[in-house]
């Protein structure tokens, strides 16, 4: 198969498909182990320097938020990232802990561009920038979800996009028509919040499932936030529902309100003030600095973030939830 | 009774909501392609399936998404899914229209939504493809959905994040992308604009109808490059009354966008 055109964009994560085969067989336990433990320990565990982390859903929806905040907490820095993000990355990278990005959109969405994004790419603070659209990043996972190098699709086809990426673009072998091909995404690790979870990690999503199903089984290690912990007897009463099984889990940690001040199906709305705040405050560098010593470094866990937006406040974002008529 | 006033904004959702076929499945970007989506649902498109890039499908859109996986997205929705059977159902060519935004726009449609100035270097880093470029490349017909000016109707666009006609007339299937699939309108506020794709057409934007009020020569005063002008340009129906009613009161009463 001939090569036609190469993107020119780094491929920032390369992979080893039998590695990856090697580390799911002898790293991931398939024995039923309680793996219910607090940020701190899942995060410091888990989350290293210079890792290639990706984190689902989508910014203010399902976000894991409690976690996101543990890894700025905790100092972790030089990631590599990939991402759809709105607020989690964006704080990532107002923190300054960004090395390099599989960039598909970051954005405030409704509120606009990102000026955290802007300071740390046109300042030369990211390293490099390798462009991808929402379907290719969610297809590289998938490739790796399937344990393939690459998955063919007809997206980013003669755009700056493809250039910019490190697709290739191949004459299909069987009818002839041109493809991009897209490299599998192992991350090393993957952050995903979840309406609820048993202790042995697993997990059940309500309303949209993002790219969970994707995620979860394209990464080495997956720290799962959950809104509930559940009793095992539940999730085998709808076994259907389970999206992700308990041996892609290393870690379980119990966040009520987790996606704050991002929204969850079904049990809280978004925050609306608490998302414009972040969008105000981190119009200046210093500004981003304030909120993140205020929300991330001046409570020492999420129960004190909680503590802190108050269960008055918490309480309205309940009432404010998608309900099921 | 008195005509009604309204903002250019207000106009350019109404005009864009118009150009919902009732009946079909359409990508729906975040921001003002959800306004037009609501506006149309609530009017002239009452059975339109909008679809959002993370899953939600069929939803029954009482209020404004304010991020495109909302609960809002599948409020009643028929189809709950994930970022994957959305994308896949636009490539296998399940998704009638998309309608977009972006930073610039080119005359050929293509849209840049990722960097202004050099990508390694830029000036403005903007927030990327997200899905517009898979929107653009799958889904039939695509409509963009653009302030009007100078700065945002330029000859060539920065980066190329989703496809357009790319440069003419046989190059997105040259490209690969998927044949027949094509940029069907640009809804600005200032007017409505096709695409020369007639027989030995050059593919490039052409004015269709200007909104009340503004004259040809405002639209290419305001406009980077050469418009294709028609014999006739039409004049586009100002909103109605009961239009902005639902678009003020029923679908951004916070004033987030309008």
């Amino acid at each position: 198969m001939q090569v036609i055109k190469s993107g020119h964009g780094e491929l920032i994560q390369p992979f080893d498909l039998d590695e990856f085969r090697e580390w799911n067989r002898t790293r991931k336990s398939r024995k039923l182990v309680d793996k219910v433990m607090s940020e701190q320990e899942a995060i410091s565990k888990f989350v290293y320097d210079g890792c290639y982390i990706g984190t689902e859903l989508y910014g203010t929806v399902r976000c894991p938020m409690s976690l996101a905040r543990e890894v700025v907490r905790q100092g972790k820095k030089d990631l590599r990232v990939c991402g759809q993000g709105v607020l989690e990355l964006d704080m990532w990278l107002a923190a300054g802990i960004v090395k390099k990005l599989d960039i598909t959109y970051i954005g405030l969405e409704v509120y606009g561009t990102c000026p955290s994004l802007r300071r740390a790419v046109e300042s030369g603070q990211v390293e490099s920038c390798v462009e991808w659209s929402n379907g290719a990043i969610t297809w590289r996972m998938k490739a790796a979800a399937m344990g393939v190098p690459f998955l063919p699709t007809r997206s980013m086809l003669g755009t700056d996009t493809l250039e910019y990426s490190a697709a290739k673009v191949v004459e299909d072998p069987f009818t002839g028509i041109k493809v991009a091909l897209i490299p599998a995404l192992i991350l090393d690790v993957a952050l995903i919040h979840v309406h609820r979870a048993d202790k042995y990690g697993n997990c059940q999503i309500d309303g949209i499932s993002g790219f969970a199903t994707e995620m979860s089984r394209a990464c080495k290690r997956l720290v799962i936030s959950t809104e509930e912990i559940v009793p095992t007897e539940e999730i085998r009463k709808y076994p259907d529902r389970t999206i992700i099984p308990y041996f892609l889990v290393d870690a379980v940690v119990h966040a009520p309100f987790g996606s704050h001040p991002g929204e969850m199906a079904y049990l809280y709305g978004r925050d609306e003030p608490g998302i414009k705040e972040w969008v105000d405050m981190s119009q200046t560098a210093d500004g981003a600095q304030a909120y993140i010593d205020k929300y991330v470094h001046n409570v020492k866990n999420h129960q004190e973030y909680l503590d802190l937006i108050g269960q008055g406040r918490l309480s309205e974002l309940i009432d404010g939830r998608e309900r099921r008529e | 009774m008195s005509e009604p006033t309204y903002s250019k904004t207000e106009l350019m959702i109404c005009v864009a909501s118009r150009l919902f076929e009732d009946g079909t499945t359409c990508f729906i970007g975040t921001g003002i392609p959800m306004l037009a989506a609501m506006l149309a649902a609530k009017t002239t498109a009452p059975n339109l399936v909008p679809i959002f890039e993370f899953g939600g499908m069929g939803a029954i859109l009482e209020d404004l998404p304010r991020a495109v996986g909302e609960a809002r997205t599948f409020h009643k929705g028929l189809y709950a899914a994930g970022i994957c059977d959305a994308m896949e159902s636009a490539q296998r060519g399940f998704v009638d229209y998309g309608f977009l935004g972006g930073a610039q726009i080119d005359p050929y449609g293509n849209l840049n939504s990722t960097t202004i100035g050099d990508h390694d270097h830029p000036k403005a880093r903007l927030p990327g493809s997200g899905g517009g470029n898979d929107v653009g490349s799958h889904c039939w017909r695509t409509v963009a959905i653009m302030q009007h000016d100078t700065r945002r109707f330029v000859p060539k666009v920065d980066f190329v994040t989703t496809p357009g006609f790319l440069n003419g007339p046989g190059a997105r299937e040259q490209a690969g992308l998927p044949k027949g699939t094509e940029p069907a309108y640009v809804v600005s506020t200032l007017a409505l604009m096709d695409y020369d794709t007639g027989p030995g057409g050059t593919y490039r934007m052409r004015l269709k109808s200007t909104h009340p009020g503004v004259i040809s020569e405002e639209v290419i005063t305001n406009t980077g490059f050469e418009l294709i002008l028609p014999e006739n340009v039409e004049v586009n129906e100002p909103p109605s009354a009961e239009e902005l009613r639902i678009l003020r009161d029923e679908i951004d009463p916070e004033r987030l966008y309008i």
